[in-house]
């Protein structure tokens, strides 16, 4: 695709149209992730009010039309925090204060330059894509740690700390069972990782990598400070945590950041364990005449999957108590560091024995 | 042994996915939300609302300025001046509820000798500035006159249980 969009700017320098077609790309991730983040919000009320048995928002519609009660809330919500006020307390480090919403923004997007959507579909196909991730996702945390120290205020900077040592925590745990998917897939590349689990439902890592996979997720649930995990922000605690003074848009960016870690981690649970943009269906249904395409592999299955997981985030908040902060603690360091430890142990076992069914095909 | 029941059901997640069968049951389960300007729950003749002064059928104010609501009141929302009418009996020259700092306790409506100060079922009201939630005698009076079948309505419902 790149080399079709260049060679319709004839009239420009290579090279500016190389950019012009990269900035294309990323206005082409970032456009639909920012559409998508809006309607988590309005996914997340929805989903659980219909778990607390209410409705949840129904009232504002698009056009006037009955049948979109609701899905002009999104739109109404971020009107109103634009035209807001932004608050900078007097005692604050201004140009943190300001700078703090985009450091926690910038790498959520950023990562997802080596996601990849479909089997050619990647803004960059470089080699140590899971590296880049993990670079990245550990990034977001400085921008909570600068908000709650800009703030100059207690509770904010109570609700930094709690994050930092949290997102430290699970960091390891992440970190170690993601190193049991590349010596499962053998390689650093995501597109290659989601190739290596090519097969059916059954070899993708979910299911030979079932541990790591779980204690991915819990712990992608505890780096993007979700419900139960968030005690950085535990409104019934230290008020609102790390963004208790932030007002208007500066808020709304620490919004926009928590939602697009959260759509970034199902979308990395999904390429890591759950075969990203692979089918599950077998391979002979994607022959089929109308439907063949929707069968087969494609971005939708990535799309669903991600759905799938980002449903489960709102499933958790509905479903579980905060946790107590000691209790994260116990969690990340004597019960996921310990199974993570093990499992990377068994999976180089297994793959360097070759253990059927999963190991022994390469 | 029950340790390791233990161990094995916290290791397993059993717990929470038996939270998250709970919670997903509900999603599907019937909503009990009322759609508050179009539906609304049922009230009962006790509802505490907003306040109003009753007349007797004759048109006299029932009020015989006692003060027993004054003092009763926990919050001191109401404060009440009297003088001598011109026929001779007491009656208030002055009779305000603060209806900010009111907590629509009720205690007024109890102590009342005469009936006379009641909260009505009305709730639906606002102020535009300041002020607009002082009640005077003459809105509360105003009140009174207005929902007057709906207040005797009540009490006559409530009459035996008093």
């Amino acid at each position: 695709m790149t080399e079709w969009l260049q060679a319709q700017l004839p009239f420009l320098p290579p090279s500016v149209a190389a950019v012009l077609v990269i900035l294309f790309k990323i206005v082409l991730i970032v456009a639909p992730l920012m559409g998508c983040v809006a309607y988590l919000t309005l996914a997340e009320r929805k989903v659980i009010g219909y778990m607390q048995v209410r409705l949840g928002p129904n009232r504002v519609s698009l056009f006037g039309l009955n049948f979109t009660r609701g899905l002009g809330q999104p739109i109404a919500d971020a009107l109103k925090l634009m035209t807001k006020e932004i608050i900078i307390p007097s005692g604050a480090n201004k140009f943190l204060f300001l700078a703090a919403p985009v450091i926690a923004l910038a790498p959520a997007l950023a990562a997802w330059a080596v996601v990849p959507f479909g089997a050619e579909m990647t803004l960059a196909n470089i080699n140590a894509g899971l590296l880049y991730i993990l670079a990245l996702t550990s990034l977001g945390v400085y921008g909570i740690i600068i908000a709650g120290w800009a703030s100059n205020s207690k509770y904010a900077f109570l609700g930094a700390m709690r994050s930092a040592a949290q997102i430290v925590s699970y960091e390891i745990a992440m970190g170690f069972a993601l190193v049991c998917v590349l010596v499962a897939a053998g390689s650093l590349n995501l597109g290659e990782i989601v190739e290596a689990q090519r097969g059916n439902v059954l070899t993708w890592f979910w299911l030979p990598l079932l541990p790591m996979w779980l204690i991915y997720f819990i712990s992608g649930v505890a780096e993007t400070n979700r419900a139960p995990f968030d005690v950085s922000e535990g409104e019934s605690e230290i008020v609102a945590g790390f963004h208790v003074e932030y007002a208007g848009m500066a808020f709304a960016v620490f919004f926009l950041a928590e939602y697009a870690n959260m759509i970034l981690i199902a979308g990395l649970t999904s390429v890591l364990f759950f075969g990203g943009w692979l089918s599950p269906l077998p391979a002979s249904w994607s022959e089929m005449n109308v439907i063949g395409p929707l069968l087969g592999d494609g971005i939708h299955w990535f799309v669903f999957k991600i759905s799938f997981f980002l449903f489960c985030f709102l499933w958790f908040r509905a479903t579980f108590p905060r946790y107590r902060y000691d209790q994260i603690m116990r969690l990340g360091w004597k019960v996921f560091l310990p199974i993570t430890i093990v499992w990377i142990v068994v999976t180089a076992a297994a793959v360097v024995f070759e253990l059927p069914p999963w190991f022994d095909r390469g | 042994m029950n340790a390791i029941v233990s161990y094995l059901k916290s290791l397993t997640l059993v717990e929470l996915a038996n939270g998250m069968r709970l919670t997903g049951k509900r999603m599907f389960s019937r909503k009990i939300t009322v759609q508050y300007p179009e539906e609304k729950t049922p009230q009962s003749a006790r509802f505490r609302g907003l306040h109003a002064l009753r007349r007797y059928s004759n048109g006299e104010e029932r009020c015989i300025a006692c003060k027993l609501c004054e003092a009763v009141c926990p919050a001191l929302a109401i404060t009440i001046e009297s003088a001598p009418r011109d026929d001779g009996t007491r009656r208030t020259t002055r009779y305000d509820i603060d209806l900010t700092k009111c907590i629509f306790c009720g205690f007024c409506e109890e102590s009342c000798p005469v009936d006379s100060i009641v909260e009505t079922r009305h709730f639906e009201y606002h102020g535009e500035q300041r002020g607009d939630l002082l009640m005077t005698k003459q809105k509360l009076l105003a009140h009174g006159d207005r929902m007057e079948a709906q207040i005797a309505a009540d009490r006559a419902a409530e009459a035996r249980y008093r």
